[in-house]
C-alpha cells in the first residue's frame, strides 16, 4: 500500500515539515511518494527528490496551485488518490485548509494533527489543546491525515527519486486569489527554529515588541513568536501567534517573555525541550512549565540576558 | 440575504480539561460549557452583517445534546433570529456534522454559510472546509476580515506567512479566525428576548445522512507532565544554566 505525502512549500522552497511528514509516511508504508503543488515549482520538487525513504515525486503546476487555493489543491489530490491508501499533509494552515476537502471528497474521516502513528490505521492526536491524546483507529479505506511536524524527526536527504509531473485540479471557478501581504523575515522560520523568543501582553506596543523581543532573537539566531494577546494588539504580526489555534513549535529552547501561559498558548509550545520564562509574577503560569524562570521586569531582565549573552561571545 | 451559522457547544475555553481515569475519554461531568469561541466570532459578524443591512435573517443550528439550546440561547440572545438543534446524544465526526450541515443547508437555502475555524474540544478544524467540498461551494477559512458586496464576499485570510486575500462568489463557506472581531456580551433585554425566539427540534435521524463514525476511540490519555523547574536569580544565572546544564545555546 503506497502513501502519499503533500509537500509544505512556496513555489521556490520545500519547507522542512514536509521532510517530518515523510517520516511518519513511512511509518504507514515503505512506498512513500510526494506531490508538490505549486506554480514554477520545479526546484521544490528536486528538493523533494532528495529526501531519503521518497520513492517518486509528482509535480501539478497551475495558477491556483501556485496561490494555495484548496479548491484546486483538493481536486488535485484527490484526482490522485485512486494509487494511495492514505495522503499525509503537514499540519500548517495551508495544509488545514484543503486536507479536510480532501477527506469529504473521498467520504473518509480527517485525521487532524497526528502526533504519532501507532499502526498503519491507528493514530494518536491531540485535543482539548492537548490536555488530552486521543488515539483512534479508522475503519475507512482510505486515510486522510495532517501531521503536526514538530512530532518527527526529519527524514534525512540523500534519495534520489525520479519527478514526473502529475495533473493539477481544475482551477477553482467560484474563489478568486486576489493578493496577499507576507511577512518578510531573514529569522529561521517559526515551527522549524532551534530557539524560539515570544513575546507578550506585557510589551504594552509594537515598538516595544521590536525593541525588546527581535534583538534577543537575533542574538540567539532564535524565530520571534507571540502570544495572541500580543498579536491581537497588533504588537506582532498574525502569523507569529503560537497556541491552540496558531502555530506549534518544539524548539530546543522556548524564550517567553511578559507571557501568562493560559492554557491555549502552553498547546502550542509545551513540547519544546527548554523552556525559559521571564515575567515580573512569580505565579505566573508558565512557570508551572519552565525549566527556568526569572521573576523580574523584562525591561532589567532582558537588557541583562543581553550582556550575560554578550559576555559569552553571543 | 440569509445566514446560517452552525454553532457548537464545548468546554468553557477557561477550564482545563481532564481525562478520566479509565482513559475512555475526558471528564465533562460538572464542567462548565459554552459556545465555542470561535462560533461566537461568527455569531458576532453574522449579526454585524445584519445591523448593517447586508444580511436579512441569521439563523443558528447546533448539532448536541439537548442542553445546547441554551448555546443557541447565546446566540439569538446575540441577535440572531432563530434556531435549529439536532439532537444528537454522541459527537458527531467532522464528517458527519458536514454532511448534517449540509442537509440543513439544502433546506434552509442561505446564501453564505459563517462559522468557527475550530472546536476547541476536537480541535479538528475541518467542518467547513468539508461542508464546502460536500455542496461544491467555495470556502474562505481563517478570515479576519469579510466584506460582502455584489455577490462576493472579499475575505482576508491568516495564512502561514502573513495574510491572503481572496474573492469567493456566494453562495460560500466563511469560516473565522480570532481576529474577525470581538463577540458582544448580550444585554439583558437581548437575552430576555431571546426566549421567545423559535428554535426548530430536530433529530439526526430527521436528516436521513450517514453518520456512522469512521474512527473508534482506543484511547484517551493525559499527555506527559511538565514539572515546573527552577527559579534563578540573574540573567547571568540563567545564561550559564543554558549553556552548561541544557546546552542549548
Ligand atoms: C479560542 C481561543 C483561542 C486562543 N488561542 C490562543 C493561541 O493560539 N495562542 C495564545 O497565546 N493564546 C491564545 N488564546 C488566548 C489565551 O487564552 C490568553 O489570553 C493569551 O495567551 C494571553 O496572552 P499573554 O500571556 O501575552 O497576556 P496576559 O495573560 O495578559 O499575560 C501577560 C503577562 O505578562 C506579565 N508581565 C506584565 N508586565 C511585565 C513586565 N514588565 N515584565 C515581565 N512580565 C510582565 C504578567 O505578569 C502576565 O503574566 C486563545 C483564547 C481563546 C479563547
Ligand atoms: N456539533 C456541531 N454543531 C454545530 N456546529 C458545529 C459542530 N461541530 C462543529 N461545528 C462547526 O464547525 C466549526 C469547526 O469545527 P471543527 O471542524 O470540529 O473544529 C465550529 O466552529 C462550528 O461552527
Amino acid at each position: 500500500m503506497a502513501v502519499l505525502v503533500v509537500a509544505d512549500n512556496d513555489n521556490a522552497h520545500l519547507r522542512d515539515s514536509t521532510n517530518k511528514t515523510v517520516t511518519a509516511a513511512l511509518a504507514v508504508s515503505s512506498d512513500v511518494d510526494v506531490l508538490v503543488m505549486g506554480q514554477g515549482a520545479k526546484a521544490v520538487a528536486d528538493a523533494a527528490a532528495k529526501i531519503e525513504g521518497v520513492r517518486k515525486v509528482l509535480l501539478a503546476e497551475s495558477a491556483d496551485l501556485g496561490h494555495a487555493v484548496a479548491e484546486a489543491q483538493a481536486a488535485t489530490v484527490v484526482g490522485l488518490m485512486g494509487g494511495y491508501d492514505a495522503v499525509l499533509v503537514p499540519a500548517t494552515a495551508g495544509g488545514k485548509n484543503f486536507a479536510p476537502r480532501v477527506a469529504a471528497k473521498l467520504d473518509v474521516a480527517i485525521i487532524s494533527d497526528v502526533l504519532a502513528i501507532v499502526s498503519a490505521d491507528t493514530f494518536t492526536r491531540p485535543i482539548y489543546a492537548g490536555n488530552a491524546l486521543e488515539t483512534v483507529q479508522s475503519s475507512d479505506a482510505k486515510k486522510v491525515l495532517t501531521v503536526r511536524a514538530t512530532a518527527f524527526k526529519a527524514a534525512g536527504e540523500g534519495g534520489s527519486a525520479s519527478v514526473e509531473s502529475a495533473s493539477a485540479g481544475a482551477d477553482a471557478a467560484k474563489t478568486k486569489f486576489v493578493s496577499e501581504e507576507m511577512v518578510k523575515s531573514d529569522r529561521p522560520e517559526l515551527t522549524a527554529a532551534k530557539i524560539v523568543v515570544s513575546g507578550g501582553r506585557a510589551m504594552g506596543s509594537a515598538e516595544e515588541f521590536h525593541k525588546v523581543i527581535e534583538p534577543l532573537a537575533d542574538k540567539l539566531g532564535a524565530a520571534v513568536g507571540a502570544s495572541r494577546a500580543a498579536v491581537d494588539a497588533g504588537y506582532a504580526p498574525n502569523d507569529y501567534q503560537v497556541g491552540q489555534t496558531g502555530k506549534v513549535v518544539a524548539p530546543e529552547l522556548y524564550i517567553a517573555i511578559g507571557i501568562s501561559g493560559a492554557i491555549q498558548h502552553l498547546a502550542g509550545m509545551k513540547d519544546s525541550k527548554v523552556i525559559v520564562a521571564i515575567n515580573k509574577d512569580a505565579d505566573a503560569p508558565i512557570f508551572q512549565v519552565a525549566d527556568y524562570g526569572l521573576v523580574a521586569d523584562y525591561k532589567n531582565a532582558v537588557p541583562e540576558l543581553m550582556d550575560a549573552l554578550t559576555a559569552i561571545g553571543k | 440575504m440569509k445566514l446560517l451559522v452552525p454553532v457548537k457547544r464545548v468546554i468553557d475555553s477557561n477550564v482545563k480539561a481532564r481525562v478520566k481515569p479509565d482513559q475512555t475519554g475526558v471528564d465533562l461531568a460538572n464542567v462548565k460549557m459554552a459556545m465555542n469561541p470561535f462560533c461566537e466570532i461568527a455569531v458576532e459578524e453574522a449579526v454585524r452583517l445584519k445591523e448593517k443591512g447586508v444580511a436579512t435573517e441569521v439563523v443558528l443550528v447546533s448539532i448536541g445534546p439537548q442542553q445546547a439550546q441554551e448555546t443557541i440561547r447565546t446566540g439569538l440572545a446575540m441577535g440572531g433570529d432563530r434556531g435549529i438543534l439536532i439532537v444528537s446524544d454522541t459527537d458527531p465526526e467532522p464528517l458527519a456534522v458536514a454532511k448534517l450541515l449540509k442537509a440543513v443547508v439544502d433546506e434552509e437555502k442561505p446564501d453564505l454559510v459563517l462559522m468557527g475555524k475550530q472546536a476547541i474540544d476536537g480541535d479538528n478544524n475541518a467542518v467547513g472546509q468539508m461542508l464546502s467540498a460536500l455542496l461544491d461551494w467555495p470556502q474562505a477559512t481563517f478570515a479576519s476580515k469579510v466584506e460582502i458586496s455584489g455577490g462576493k464576499a472579499a475575505v482576508i485570510r491568516e495564512v502561514d506567512g502573513g495574510l491572503q486575500t481572496v474573492e469567493v462568489q456566494l453562495p460560500a463557506v466563511i469560516t473565522a479566525d480570532l481576529r474577525l472581531n470581538e463577540p458582544r456580551y448580550a444585554s439583558l433585554p437581548n437575552i430576555m428576548k431571546a426566549k421567545k425566539k423559535e428554535i426548530a427540534m430536530k433529530t439526526v435521524a430527521d436528516y436521513g445522512v450517514d453518520v456512522a463514525p469512521r474512527l473508534k476511540v482506543l484511547k484517551v490519555a493525559e499527555p506527559a507532565k511538565r514539572s515546573a523547574g527552577v527559579k534563578l536569580e540573574t540573567a547571568a544565572d540563567l545564561v550559564g544554566k543554558l549553556k552548561n546544564e541544557a546546552g542549548v545555546i
